[in-house]
């Protein structure tokens, strides 16, 4: 099937209604899996079982930028294609990104407490994040308050095009500023700085993580065009009574 | 499993997660049921979507 068939909003429903159930099902097993090899996992030598937070901080931080990436992909489609389907796949990552976000900050935060001493710092890796957590909130004020749906779209699309400067500035703000966060120790020169005991379930984490954002995506794009279904519907019923 | 002296943080931030992601599960699923309920709703009123009556009436 030519991948432009994709594109086709009845046609993604079927696959997505076929799809769904195993990705959720897969979403499951890996985080049962990846939960079973936290509990077994060493504590570090010195932050203690406090690392068991980064399971949580380090997939979520991921999503939140890949998630951005997803939403600056699908604002391509809307403003140089005006795709629909496009549209409904930025419109519905932008809440999933949003709670992977916070999820990250909120997370950061409690474990920074014991490590650093303090719940927050105004330093670079957590400034660019909380920049990201507010460019989130703009996009859905934008998709979710605009009168005109097709504008808001617009607007929303631009504005992801925009915030995808940040991405990079989170990526690289541990190399160019001189921060409180640690640099990377797993994507960087020379390898991965951390054992292969607590990498593991960071990376199954990671996969489950990655599960659940497809699995939560496309079942959000489902609404997404059935919203647009009702909506479409209820235009139709209020010109024939008008008519 | 011993979590040490900063359990209270390691406990908080996984039930921040799951909170969150069940919002999240939750919010999307009830979604989902009330615009499939709307849907049939329209559809038993005799409301039918453009691209349907257009297939429809072709010869």
């Amino acid at each position: 099937m030519p991948i432009i068939d994709l594109a086709n909003p009845t046609r993604f429903l079927n696959i997505v209604n076929r799809v769904l159930p195993w990705l959720a099902a897969a979403t499951v097993l890996v985080f049962a899996f990846g939960l079973a090899r936290i509990m077994g996992a060493p504590d570090d030598y010195q932050q203690g079982a406090t690392v068991k937070i980064m399971y949580l901080h380090v997939p979520a931080a991921w999503l939140s930028m890949m998630c951005w990436g997803v939403m600056t992909v699908a604002a391509l489609g809307t403003l140089v294609w005006r795709h629909p389907l496009s549209d409904v796949a930025g419109k519905a990552a932008a809440p999933i990104g949003t709670a992977f976000t916070f999820i990250c900050l909120i997370t950061g935060s409690l474990w920074g407490r014991p490590t650093w001493g303090t719940y927050w710092v105004w330093d670079a890796r957590l400034t660019s994040m909380l920049v990201l957590f507010l460019l989130y909130l703009g996009v859905l004020a934008l998709y979710w308050t605009a009168e005109d749906p097709g504008r808001g779209s617009r607007a929303a699309a631009v504005l992801a095009l925009v915030g995808a400067i940040n991405i990079p500035i989170i990526k690289f703000s541990v190399e160019y500023w001189n921060t409180l966060h640690q640099p990377a120790s797993l994507f960087r020169k020379g390898g991965s700085a951390i054992d292969p005991a607590i990498l593991t379930p960071l990376l199954v984490m990671a996969g489950g993580f990655t599960l659940l954002f497809f699995t939560l995506h496309f079942a959000a794009m489902r609404n997404e065009i059935l919203r647009r279904r009702v909506r479409s519907m209820r235009l139709i019923q209020a010109q024939e009574l008008h008519a | 499993m011993n979590l040490g002296p900063h359990a209270d943080f390691i406990i908080a931030a996984y039930a921040v997660t799951v909170f969150v992601i069940g919002s999240l599960i939750a919010w999307i699923a009830l979604d989902y049921s009330a615009q499939r309920r709307i849907l049939g709703d329209l559809e038993e009123q005799g409301v039918t979507r453009r691209s349907l009556r257009t297939s429809k009436d072709k010869p």
